[in-house]
């Protein structure tokens, strides 16, 4: 068994607005192993975004514990120490807004070894070295991001992301801006660095067929809560939470094998509703069509199914 | 063989721009029969939506220019037609990507569907007020809001982003008679409102048996509406043909690596996607638009942009390989 990188517990993140409690993260607890690629999906303002913020200090958390290797690190970006904070970064979702657009991409990759006091003469080496891994070639280093396209821009971010050697890097919809064919070879160099250095991911995104493909667990939020959590092929060969139903058969695919994969056809019916009115009980059963009695009264706890399988839902508790 | 509805022939639009002249669309050509499903494919940029808009002429000219082609609805190159009068001619509605965008946020619901009621239905006849409103509420109805009168007094920024598109739904079908164009209706959705969306699109169009162009990034979507599907790159189409033979045995190259791009619900890993990016429109490669990233780029293929060649009853593939 390997060891937990990242231990999350009864996570909570409560925006206060003028219109009431934002609940973006309302109890989630979890944790990333070393070495895999934890799919987080979930529909927008699920709060699978606002996770990520906390795991990386953009946020403080509300409630709950994040621990890093053993180490709490729940606390404001300011008081995390510096070694700590290379040890996680993040690729963001928009290529076009993340890059600094007057910095050439020699600069951009310089910035982060400047901050944390890499060797000079280490430096420009480094930055080759980045862009080999990510198979860019060298005379992009002295480019502006609006020479580049949408893909070797989200490289570019990649490689900025991987300059310190982190173990933890959160990749929050990276492709999802993109066209499929970029998107394929975005995915691949991710993978092939992952293979390279070995670190791990937390892929938040809401696509399901590339999840399928590229995470080693899969975990679906629904309003600030986990639903379900599995190994990707007991997940997609067995999805129990009518949620994960609801999404799965909601995707249009391309061939009849995929269709045959896809549960049984589950209508998707009704909107998520606002974090700031989170319904009573089960904040599914507005939109469940296994609703019962229990659901509008009590919320559901996680619950152990199979082996590292976990759903949240009445329907599966063993006391209901 | 009865006369398509509408016929795009060698359709070449392009754009002055600072940097030069821009060919958008190199050459399309585009059929539509009466009661066709038709899906349009390809990646971002290579004119799909301009060539809607093209139909629809909404593109503003200048910079925009028409340097030859036809645009044949009914047997009636709509091109010709004075812009003023082109919606008498025509009946052709669109559903816009963004809903947000296509809703004007300062009138109410109810103002802009009457409004597109208003005129839509004024050739010939002088519907009363009270017939408008029915007509909206009806068609409200179709797209199964609730509470259709209720909707009438909200403006765009209280809906969601489902409901804005249900209303630009509505907004469509009121006017239309002759085709519907759906242009990616669902892509900033979520995926059970898209799916949602899609299915009530899905229902519309059989009851009320109207053709439709559906364009969308979401390939599978295509593959649940279409008859005929249309695959796009750089400003021509590259292949055309029968939905379940284009998803079986796609034949054009830029196809096949696009089909193979997108991940599968089984599994079976990443492809390789397609190297290179798509060109630039102020110096397009000569010969075919793909020979710089095509891996069966042959000498041929530098020197001669190819046309659309047989490759079955319903198949065409624009490349010299199946010459």
């Amino acid at each position: 068994m390997q060891e937990d990188l990242v231990v999350i517990e009864e996570l909570k993140k409560h925006f206060p607005t003028p219109q009431g409690t934002v609940r973006a993260v309302d109890g989630v607890s979890f944790s990333i192993v070393t070495g895999e690629t934890l799919g987080l999906v979930g529909e927008s303002g699920s709060g699978k975004s606002t996770t990520a913020y906390t795991l990386l200090g953009a946020y403080k958390p509300t409630e709950g514990k994040i621990l890093f290797r053993g180490q709490d690190i729940g606390k404001p970006l300011s008081k995390r120490p510096k070694a700590l904070k290379k040890e996680i970064q993040m690729v963001f979702q928009d290529p076009g807004t993340t890059l600094n657009p007057r910095k050439q991409v020699r600069q951009i990759l310089l910035l982060p070894l400047g901050i944390h006091r890499v060797a000079r003469n280490e430096r420009m080496r480094r930055v080759r070295e980045l862009l080999g891994l990510v198979e860019l070639p060298e005379d992009y280093l002295f480019k502006y991001p609006h020479e580049l396209g949408g893909g070797e821009k989200q490289t570019v971010a990649i490689a900025r992301a991987l300059a310190l050697n982190p173990s933890l890097i959160l990749l929050d919809e990276p492709t999802s801006a993109l066209d499929v064919s970029i998107q394929a070879k975005i995915m691949n160099v991710i993978l092939n660095i992952q293979e390279q250095l070995d670190v791990t991911y937390l892929f938040v995104t809401h696509d399901m067929s590339l999840m399928r493909n590229v995470s080693t667990r899969v975990a679906i939020m629904y309003l600030g809560k986990l639903c379900e959590i599995a190994p990707t092929v007991e997940f997609f060969e067995n999805p129990l939470h009518p949620y994960t139903k609801m999404l799965l058969s909601s995707i249009p695919v391309l061939t009849d094998e995929e269709e045959a994969v896809k549960p049984e056809k589950v209508m998707s019916r009704g909107e998520i509703p606002s974090p700031v009115n989170v319904p009573p009980g089960c904040s599914f059963h507005l939109r469940c069509y296994d609703k019962m009695d229990i659901c509008t009264r009590e919320d559901p706890v996680m619950q152990e199914i199979g082996e590292g399988h976990y759903v949240r839902c009445h329907v599966f508790s063993t006391h209901g | 063989m009865t006369s398509p509805l509408l016929e795009i022939r060698s359709l070449h639009q392009q754009f002055e721009t600072f940097k030069g002249l821009a060919t958008v669309l190199n050459g399309v050509d585009f059929v539509v029969q009466k009661g066709e499903e038709v899906g349009l494919i390809g990646e971002a940029g290579c004119g799909k939506t301009t060539t809607m808009k093209c139909i629809m002429r909404i593109l503003p000219m200048p910079p925009g220019k028409i340097s030859q082609g036809e645009i044949l609805l009914n047997g009636k190159d709509l091109l010709k037609v004075n812009l003023k009068r082109v919606h008498g001619v025509r009946g052709i509605s669109m559903i816009f990507q963004d809903p947000t965008a296509a809703l004007n946020p300062v009138f109410s619901i109810g103002q802009q569907l009457t409004d597109v009621a208003k005129y839509s239905l004024a050739s010939g006849q002088r519907p009363s007020k009270r017939e408008i409103q029915g007509s909206v509420i009806k068609v409200l109805q179709d797209v199964s809001m609730p509470d259709p009168e209720r909707i009438m007094k909200n403006y765009p920024f209280q809906l969601s982003g489902g409901m804005r598109q249900r209303i630009c739904i509505a907004k469509a079908l009121i006017g239309v008679r002759d085709l519907l164009i759906a242009d990616e209706p669902g892509t900033n959705l979520d995926v059970t409102i898209r799916d949602q969306i899609l299915r009530l699109l899905y229902t519309l169009v059989e009851n009320r048996a109207i053709p439709v162009i559906l364009i969308s990034h979401a390939i599978g979507a295509v593959r649940n509406l279409a008859n005929t599907v249309y695959v796009m790159y750089a400003g021509s189409m590259v292949e055309v043909a029968e939905t379940n033979e284009l998803f079986t045995s796609p034949k054009h190259p830029y196809t096949q690596l696009l089909l193979a791009a997108v991940p599968r619900l089984t599994g079976g890993g990443i492809a390789k996607g397609i190297t290179g990016r798509p060109p630039d429109y102020l110096k397009p490669p000569a010969g075919c638009r793909f020979h710089p990233r095509c891996p069966h780029a042959m000498q041929v293929c530098q020197e001669e942009a190819p046309v659309l060649f047989d490759a079955g009853d319903t198949h065409k593939v624009a490349c010299f390989l199946y010459r």
